[in-house]
């Protein structure tokens, strides 16, 4: 255990009203009022994310697979790179989706996203990670459950490296930062330095 | 015959979200599962409810799958001969 390694964000992602940002730079800029699912589509196709299962995805998904494919995107990371994801809304969109085919015939591809947890297995397969995973629901973004836990797995050993933060999906009203902690950056992983991002863009 | 088979490549690229397929993708003879089209066990129960809610076929055994899900051309054989809408 080496408790005195500091971690750094190296990289971080912010996904929202109709633009993300890489690092605090603009890399995708599209008309906020278009169609929160025309979103998903242009920016699939925009970042070239090749990825065929991602059309299958709930929208909570989908969000998590283009953010993490994003942000792990050129990086040095191991399979040993955990996940540690928090929101407030759990996996409402598509839950209510389910409870609404209910009045039918049921869709198994519906139902087997009705837990917010699965984006962390969606993107452990497109990143074959093998690690460390636990997604909270809060009330609203905690930076200090996000550093604490992290830190946690860091310095227990039991991750290399982590990707942390908020995704967040309400009647397709979307909110996500996400974060690549590791050895490596200039930022440092601390609860002000995760605040300043997330307000990032949030005012 | 023909309009059977244009249906079903249709109904699976919507329903099974092959956003990046169209039906001149699907050979008639292409297997659905594996090396052919890849779909996955989810895509499999989502074609039960697809031949219940489109045919009226209800599969009560979903192993019965395995010998009608192997091809549109299988698929479209055994909706002819079972359908009930």
């Amino acid at each position: 255990m080496d408790i005195a390694r500091k971690h750094f964000i190296t990289n971080s992602i912010r996904i929202k009203n109709g633009k993300i940002f890489l690092n605090k730079e603009t890399i995708l800029s599209l008309d906020p009022k278009i169609d929160f699912s025309q979103f998903l589509k242009d920016a699939y196709k925009q970042l070239a994310l090749k990825y065929p299962k991602y059309h299958k995805m709930d929208s909570l998904c989908k969000l998590g697979v283009l953010g993490s494919t994003i942000l792990l995107r050129d990086q040095d990371f191991t399979e040993n790179t955990a996940l540690v994801f928090s929101n407030a809304s759990s996996s409402h969109d598509i839950d209510i989706k389910h409870k609404q085919s209910m009045e039918s015939i049921v869709s198994p591809a519906v139902f087997v996203y009705t837990l917010p947890n699965i984006v962390l297995g969606e993107i452990s397969i497109k990143h074959k990670l093998q690690s460390e995973n636990v997604f909270f629901i809060e009330d609203q973004f905690n930076a200090d459950l996000l550093v604490d836990y992290s830190e946690t797995l860091l310095k227990s050993g039991k991750a290399s490296s982590v990707v942390c933060g908020w995704i967040e999906l309400k009647n397709d009203q979307y909110d996500v930062l996400l974060c690549l902690v590791s050895n490596n950056g200039e930022i440092p992983f601390t609860r002000e330095k995760l605040e300043e991002l997330y307000r990032f863009d949030n005012e | 015959m023909s309009d059977l088979r244009t249906e079903l490549k249709q109904s699976i690229i919507v329903q099974l979200n092959l956003e990046e397929l169209t039906i001149e993708d699907i050979d008639n003879n292409d297997s659905l599962f594996g090396d052919g089209l890849g779909l996955d066990s989810i895509d499999a129960l989502e074609l039960i409810v697809l031949l219940e809610k489109d045919y009226g076929i209800k599969l009560t055994d979903p192993n019965q799958g395995k010998e009608i899900f192997i091809s549109i051309n299988k698929m479209a054989e055994y909706i002819e001969s079972h359908r009930t809408k």
